[in-house]
């Protein structure tokens, strides 16, 4: 397994380029080459969704891809959410703070990654379509009951215009 | 003091590093130079090794090391006995505790064989794949009640059978309650509670510093402080050469504090012969059968009431499989058999149990840590004995809950605390009458379920109580100091996996010495902080740490009034303390900061009083004399499909009393959290195991822990029910969501299908499990 490959990935706005074997897996490059720690890894077979991140702005688990496959392309992790944390927080950040929607914290930017794209997509969901965009994130410690409430608070934060937070 | 923060709900301080992906988890420590190490591990349940090839794996590049049990010559001992089985009168127990590196059997599918060293994790499970073991299989000791029979297969061939313990305990005379009672019910029961399944695996990375002789190691555990003690013991150190980091833990739940594992023992060892750093992170599949489980019990349990429904007396005997060792004692089967008490007036109780090796992964507590089993057997007795003498379900445990006046109340057993199972304090009704009333107990049964039955649907309610010994000793302790810029540092030894001692913690400093609550600097696990403590479990964090950092709190506070009072030439008793200041009280401009107190407390020049400490800082333990029993009533609605045998959870209300809660928005995320897992064990979770005690559910593909989808909106409220055994007036609340689930399950389900006539007598179901119940009460009506 000596062979190796030069590539070049964008995360978070900065450009990277590493010289990295093909069977690495984009979650271990992000955590180990480029040191972006904040992606976690809980089962590395695609279930828990904890090492979540956007590629090209769309959710995907990195424990299910290649790092060579993100050569050319665009990755955000939680670091990317508020380059000044924790001094000032992502909205969505914000409102899993006030809403306990975190204990241990280890799924935590999972959620947060699969959280941003579909607010952007549906900006003021139901109950119901929190859960069912969450079901692919496992989380041992809440019991997801705080972590609903924290999405539809961190909706009326990002949607601050009233005829937008129509109540469903 | 100008804030009281007892009692708020105020968000978490340690939540924006957390949030934004900067706080420091066990595999984000990078260290140069660092190797990295992956396990062989047992593909046999039991069988003898006949040899084991490495010298494919040497010589692959990129490895540094292979090590088995040959190799590690003197250090290879067997795990410390880390729970010795408490002092019952009569006890049998055989201590057989796991070893580093299986030497010549192995006796569980995951057990670690040889360890490989390496430049990179990529490498080292390359070089995992050269390494052949041969071993000669035996036949494995799966099922608990086989592995008692005479010409079982020895698992620990030194011992006679595979029976680690024999334990009976008794309160009065249950045959002669039996002789006088109306009615006798005896069932089966079997439960089998599930694996923690903590989000983050288990890991550790140990680094050697050979110039200053000093060794460090991060480690997912939760008791930090007794691996420090142990690892210095092994490893010939001094303990003040090795420094235990417990850094954010994603989530413990039990399991974590299983020291020493195998990974524990070796990891530092190799960093030392090495000379370089070292980590091992597990992966989820190695996480389902190298860490802890807690599995199942058979329990045959029989009890004895009068007409009314007043229990006389209760007979328990029963099977507890605690895997291939027992490094943990008895802790589970204990509480299993203490916990069956619950809420319960019980006179006369007969309890006795066999705890049995078998060829699968050790059983340590996981949340509830036995008390599960107990609840479901004793719930399960009176509904069944509830539906025998045509009462009310609600009205049999009124019956028999210990009344308030009768606290504390002596269950005259020995608990896993070595002392009485003597509840504190209690107040059982009030928690039932709040149940009922907030799931609408009354309206469901007369109004709802009659109509929506007519309609066709099955809809069931169920309510259970339960208790939960917590906050056992021995002791926590904790320093408190203020700094001269005026923060505020706390150090405890205990260790944090998400329950919020960064906030509940603070928030008892912060009230005593009238400090801004986000000023607090809290340090949990790390011993180089604070050496002295035991560990997160039990549901003891906010008892027994919590009280021990609010007597150092205090002890500051005295020393903040003396030296003011000297300064400010005035009695103590005229000072007023808040916003991080002291002050005559009615005169604001005489206020001195804390911070330029603290300095004034450690003066450079000049002398001081004979007898004087610097500094405005304290160090203080604390350790109750008993557990704290916290209590609760849990009541669900369900809707079951008897052709999918699917459950639906229309409503779930918990009633809960914890004490004195320092938190609620916390202690509301501890109650949530433990009912999904209780969710998860009663009808989604189940471990496994084929006849060759090959581990069958080995993923998240097959072993299924609940998603948002299965755990409803949770509705709580609280009865507040002091300790009197700590100043703080706490009680644990860790534990408690996950306790009762097994049991409203089973009841709300039988409700929901009573066309059936169910008899639910074993957790977990499953869709397919209860589909097959169902059909076996079909082909019963029908045949009847």
């Amino acid at each position: 397994m000596s062979e190796q490959m030069t590539i070049r990935v964008t995360i978070n706005g900065k450009a990277y380029e590493r010289t990295v074997e093909p069977r690495l897996l984009l979650s271990d490059f992000l955590r180990h080459e480029c040191d972006l720690t904040g992606t976690h890894v809980g089962c590395e077979h695609g279930v828990c969704g904890a090492c979540t991140v956007l590629f090209d702005g769309l959710p995907v688990r990195s424990c299910l891809m290649f790092a060579v496959q993100a050569h050319g392309h665009e990755v955000t992790t939680v670091e990317g959410l508020a380059p000044e944390a924790p001094e000032r927080l992502h909205p969505l950040q914000e409102a899993f703070w006030e809403a306990h929607g975190l204990q241990c914290g280890f799924c935590t930017p999972g959620f947060l990654m699969t959280l941003v794209p579909f607010l952007e997509q549906n900006p003021n969901p139901s109950d119901e379509e929190i859960r069912e965009a969450i079901a692919g994130n496992l989380c041992r410690c809440t019991g997801y009951q705080h972590i609903v409430s924290a999405v539809k608070l961190a909706a009326a934060k990002m949607h601050p215009d009233p005829s937008l937070r129509e109540t469903r | 003091m100008t804030t009281r923060y007892f009692g708020q709900r105020i968000k978490r301080n340690e939540d924006p590093v957390l949030l934004s992906g900067r706080a420091l988890f066990t595999d984000d420590v990078h260290l140069p130079d660092m190797l990295h190490v992956a396990f062989v591990r047992s593909d046999h349940a039991h069988g003898r090794i006949v040899s084991i090839d490495v010298e494919a794996a040497r010589e692959r590049e990129g490895v540094v090391a292979v090590y088995t049990a040959a190799d590690l010559g003197d250090y290879w001992q067997p795990g410390p006995l880390l729970v010795p089985p408490p002092p019952i009168e009569g006890i049998v127990f055989n201590a057989r505790t796991q070893v580093p590196l299986a030497k010549d059997k192995v006796r569980h599918v995951g057990e670690p064989i040889a360890m490989v060293v390496a430049e990179s994790r990529y490498i080292a499970e390359d070089a995992v794949e050269d390494i052949f073991v041969e071993i000669e299989p035996l036949p494995a000791v799966v099922d608990m009640e086989k592995a008692l029979e005479p010409d079982a297969p020895l698992i620990h061939e030194d011992l006679d059978s595979n029976l680690a313990a024999h334990v009976v305990q008794t309160k009065g005379d249950y045959e002669k309650a039996k002789a006088e009672a109306d009615v006798v019910i005896r069932r089966r029961f079997y439960y089998n509670h599930g694996i923690a399944a903590a989000m983050e695996n288990r890991g550790m990375v140990a680094h050697w510093d050979a110039k200053t002789q000093h060794l460090t190691m991060w480690d997912t555990t939760q008791a930090p402080i007794a691996i420090r003690n142990g690892l210095a013991a092994m490893l010939g150190l001094s303990t003040s050469q090795v420094r235990v980091i417990a850094p954010f833990i994603g989530g413990g739940f039990g399991p974590k504090i299983m020291m020493f594992y195998p990974e524990e023992v070796l990891i530092p060892w190799a960093a030392m012969k090495l000379n370089r750093p070292v980590k091992w992170i597990e992966d989820r599949r190695e996480n389902f059968f190298a860490t802890t489980h807690e599995r199942d019990q058979i329990h045959w349990a029989e009890i004895a009431l009068t007409k009314e429904g007043r229990i006389l007396g209760v007979k328990d005997t029963f099977l507890h499989d605690t895997g291939a060792y027992d490094p943990y004692g008895l802790t589970v089967p204990i509480n299993s058999q203490c916990t069956l008490l619950g809420c319960y007036d019980v006179p006369n109780y007969y309890s006795e149990f066999k705890a049995v090796f078998t060829n699968k992964t050790l059983v340590t507590p996981y949340r509830g840590a036995g008390r599960q089993h107990g609840v479901f057997v004793m719930e399960r007795l009176l509904d069944i004995a509830a539906r025998e003498l045509g009462l009310d379900r609600n009205e049999i445990r009124r019956r028999n809950f210990i009344p308030p006046d009768k606290f504390p109340y002596n269950n005259e057993i020995i608990y896993q605390d070595f002392v009485p199972l003597v509840y504190d304090s209690g107040n059982y009704e009030p928690a039932l009458n709040k149940a009922l009333e907030l799931i609408g107990y009354e309206q469901f049964v007369k109004e709802e379920q009659p109509r929506l039955r007519a309609e066709g649907k099955h809809v069931g309610i169920g309510v259970v109580a339960y208790v939960e010994g917590t906050g056992i000793g021995p002791y926590e302790g904790a320093r408190v100091q203020i700094e001269s810029n005026g923060m505020v540092n706390v150090a405890t030894g205990i260790g944090t996996q998400g329950q919020g001692h960064f906030t509940s913690f603070a928030q008892v400093v912060a009230d005593q010495l009238g400090v801004d609550v986000r000023k607090i600097r809290m340090v949990t696990g790390d011993t180089a902080e604070f050496h002295w403590g035991t560990g997160t479990f039990a549901s003891r964090g906010a008892v027994v740490a919590g009280n021990a950092i609010h007597a150092a709190a205090a002890a500051v506070r005295q020393k903040i009034l003396k030296l003011a009072s000297q300064e400010l030439e005035v009695a103590e008793e005229d000072l007023e303390l808040g916003d991080g200041k002291v002050w005559v009280r009615g005169v604001p401009d005489t206020a001195i900061d804390l911070g330029t107190l603290a300095v004034k407390a450690n003066p450079l020049r000049g002398a001081v009083k004979p007898g004087t400490e610097p500094g405005l800082e304290a160090t203080a333990y604390f350790g109750p004399e008993r557990g704290a029993t916290a209590n609760g009533v849990h009541a669900m609605i369900v809707e079951v499909d008897p052709e999918t045998a699917t459950v639906q959870i229309k409503r779930y209300v918990t009633v809960h009393d914890c004490g004195r809660v320092i938190n609620p928005l916390i202690l509301d995320g501890q109650i949530h959290g433990g009912i999904a897992q209780g969710i998860g064990n009663a009808f989604y979770e189940r471990i496994i195991y084929d006849d060759n005690g090959q581990l069958l559910t080995a993923s998240f593909m097959d072993y299924l822990i609940p998603t948002a989808m299965e755990v409803p909106p949770i509705e709580i409220d609280h009865v507040e029910t002091p300790s009197p055994l700590n100043p703080l007036g706490t009680k644990g609340a860790g534990e408690a969501g996950a306790i009762p689930t097994g049991a409203l399950f089973a009841q709300a389900i039988e409700d929901a299908l009573a066309e059936y006539n169910l008899e639910i007598r074993e957790i977990p179901l499953s869709p397919n499990r209860l589909f097959e119940l169902i059909q076996e009460a079909k082909a019963k009506k029908g045949g009847a």
